[in-house]
């Protein structure tokens, strides 16, 4: 499962909604989530890889999720963009 | 019980437990050890016990500060759970065989400079996170005993060898009720810093952190510039009579809060205040200042791992302008180099800082840092009364290359369609005896003057004011600073431009009645001076005063100049 976002936030991602992305990909044990943004992918459970991407507004986000609850996961992360201000869902 | 001196350095008077400030020293080598499990257990105990730390923090936030505060420690919570991180971590500690310490701080080092290479401002900001998170584990590892200012969370008097700007940027004033160092004068930072805050101080006291340990009770006598330590029941209670004494003569001061400054035959001066943040604003009001005399914008550059942005300077100077409301502000541009350190700048160290490569110096030549702050000052402009003044000017032609600097910068701003105030008033920190001397012709090209007097009396007496040993010649009733000053107000207003002062002995009760004789304008002072000088000054007749200056220019030393004002009966 993979969902697309553009940053829309000023501060690109910052360490509160950073936070929120990582707690919410902890949640769902059985499967692993990703981000991948200006060519790197790294693990959506390491706040450090998420800051990495030195996201900025405008950049595009692509979330990646494998396994069991994949789709609620997804689902969940994407209320967490959304909510946070952080991005908005592009096709 | 044991008494010891100090100097005096921020009035009242605070009793509360010891609570020793200490940098631990984290130099880790690389070591070699022959069990790597034991290094792994170690890291996990570590992490543990500084995640049980951060939770307790992050709890005590929450309550006393609320939600929003404390979402930072949640992250840092994370950080420490961080599989990228540990892994690094624990990879290090068995393929190398490395201790703990060096397997977290070699990769902690790797996250840090990624982050300061990072191209949005935000987030190499983060790198301080880094470190905090890092020193957090690291001193459970090492076996230190350490304490971060910022998480003390009783009442406490803080003890320390020297305060730095920024351990004193963190101190909470909820709970540090006074402190103590052992080194430091008046002018001293950490002084300067404790009345801002309006924290009693006692400074220089050379032995404090020698006598007093954690836990001990501690009275800190900021009047008396004595500490106690352990008092007998007796001395305990004389002291608590003493601290409520001195809360209520300050409840009469601020009877004078909404009264302009006048002398007792009618003259208006302006009493205005030093700071050093935009939070120092609330004191500044709450002491009735009519102006910010001289705002130090240093703190902006200090605490931080690389310069300010246009963006997070100009907010400060908008939010202290617009909180005086359209009193004036008079903003200083940076005054780095001296005593002041930026590490991230990497000055070289210098045999005499003070005399050296510092303040409009170093903006002439680091004209990206001055350019950026004389920006920031002027989109921030028309949000209330600004007035900009360069510091250590010497020259005429470095106030002409600063000036043109700004002017530069001005029409840059207005080709972008930024609005600037036209009324800006520009003009010079004297601090330097040759501009003091010259000030006939500086006063034809600036605007204002602010004497600075902390260092025109170090420059003039060629007394270093850190030096202890020297501290006799840091004379400021000395009849040769009083002939400078008067040199200057007379020039100015000659050329019709204002005088201020914006040094220590501009709140001080013996020079007072002297500068207004010699027609000072505007006193810049400590918050918490303001209302003193306001009730002394309207004891005195200027009038008077005059003849009174007339009378000290004219003494031989700074001793008999006390003495005279002594016998006015102030």
């Amino acid at each position: 499962m993979e969902k697309n976002f553009r940053i829309t936030d000023e501060d690109g991602i910052h360490a509160r909604p950073a936070t929120a992305l990582v707690n919410t990909a902890n949640k769902f044990k059985g499967s692993e989530a990703f981000a991948e943004a200006n060519g790197k992918k790294v693990t959506l459970k390491s706040i450090l890889g998420v800051l990495s991407l030195g996201l900025e507004k405008g950049d595009a986000l692509k979330l990646i999720v494998e396994g069991d609850q994949a789709e609620e996961a997804i689902q969940a992360l994407a209320e967490v963009m959304v909510n946070e201000g952080l991005g908005e869902v592009h096709a | 019980m044991l008494e010891i001196k100090g100097i005096a350095a921020s009035a009242g008077v605070a009793i509360a437990s010891a609570f020793r400030l200490e940098h631990p020293d984290y130099t880790i080598q690389r070591e070699s050890v022959n069990d790597p499990q034991e290094e792994l257990k170690r890291l996990d105990a570590a992490l543990a016990k500084a995640q049980q730390e951060l939770k307790a923090i992050k709890q005590r936030t929450e309550e006393q500060l609320g939600a929003k505060k404390a979402e930072i420690f949640e992250s840092h919570l994370l950080i420490l759970s961080d599989p990228e991180l540990l892994d690094a971590v624990r990879d290090r500690i068995a393929s190398e065989k490395v201790t703990a310490q060096y397997a977290l701080d070699e990769a902690s080092k790797q996250f840090i400079s990624m982050f300061e290479n990072m191209k949005s401002a935000y987030l190499r900001e983060r790198a301080a996170d880094m470190r905090d998170v890092t020193k957090r584990v690291l001193i459970h590892l090492l076996g230190l005993n350490y304490v971060n200012p910022a998480d003390i969370s009783e009442e406490v008097i803080v003890i320390a060898e020297d305060l730095t700007p920024s351990d004193t940027a963190q101190l909470n004033r909820q709970y540090v009720k006074g402190f103590t160092t052992n080194v430091g004068g008046r002018t001293s930072h950490s002084a300067i810093m404790a009345r801002s805050l309006e924290i009693p101080a006692v400074v220089g006291t050379k032995e404090v952190m020698a006598q007093i340990q954690n836990g001990d009770t501690v009275i800190v006598d900021g009047l008396d510039g004595k500490v106690i330590v352990n008092p007998s029941a007796e001395v305990l209670e004389q002291y608590k009579q003493r601290r409520d004494q001195y809360l209520r003569q300050l409840e009469e001061w601020k009877k004078l809060k909404e009264v302009p400054t006048q002398s007792k035959d009618g003259i208006h001066v302006e009493l205005a205040a030093n700071i050093g943040t935009p939070n120092d604003v609330t004191g500044v009001l709450e002491n009735g200042g009519e102006a910010v005399g001289l705002y130090r914008t240093e703190f902006l550059y200090m605490g931080r791992s690389e310069l300010p942005s246009e963006d997070v300077q100009f907010n400060a100077y908008k939010t202290v302008l617009e909180r005086m409301e359209g009193k004036p502000v008079v903003v200083r541009t940076l005054d780095i180099g001296g005593d002041k350190e930026l590490p991230y700048l990497d000055l070289p160290k210098e045999m005499n800082p003070f005399l050296g490569f510092r303040a409009v110096r170093l903006c002439l030549e680091r004209q990206d840092i001055f350019r950026t702050q004389l920006r920031a000052l002027l989109r921030a402009s028309i949000y209330g009364n600004l007035k900009i003044m360069f510091p250590m000017i010497a020259t005429l032609d470095e106030f002409r290359q600063a000036k043109a600097l700004l002017l530069e910068e001005k029409q840059k701003l207005v080709a972008e369609g930024v609005e600037i105030s036209e009324s800006i008033e520009l003009g010079i920190m004297v601090e330097i005896p040759s501009t003091a001397v010259l000030a006939d012709q500086f006063a034809r090209e600036v605007d204002f003057f602010s004497i600075g007097t902390n260092d025109l009396i170090q420059y003039t007496m060629a007394a270093d004011r850190m030096n202890e040993r020297v501290a006799y010649l840091y004379q400021p009733y000395n009849p040769a600073i009083l002939r400078l000053v008067k040199m200057v107000i007379d020039a100015a207003h000659r050329e019709g431009r204002w005088v201020g002062m914006c040094g220590e002995m501009a709140g001080d009760a013996t020079a007072i009645p002297l500068l207004l004789g010699l027609g000072l304008d505007e006193f810049s002072m400590s918050a918490t001076s303001i209302l003193p000088a306001r009730s002394q000054i309207a004891r005195l007749s200027k009038a008077e005063m005059e003849q009174l200056a007339a009378q000290a220019i004219g003494m031989q030393t700074a001793e008999q100049v006390v003495e005279l004002v002594r016998d006015i009966g102030e």
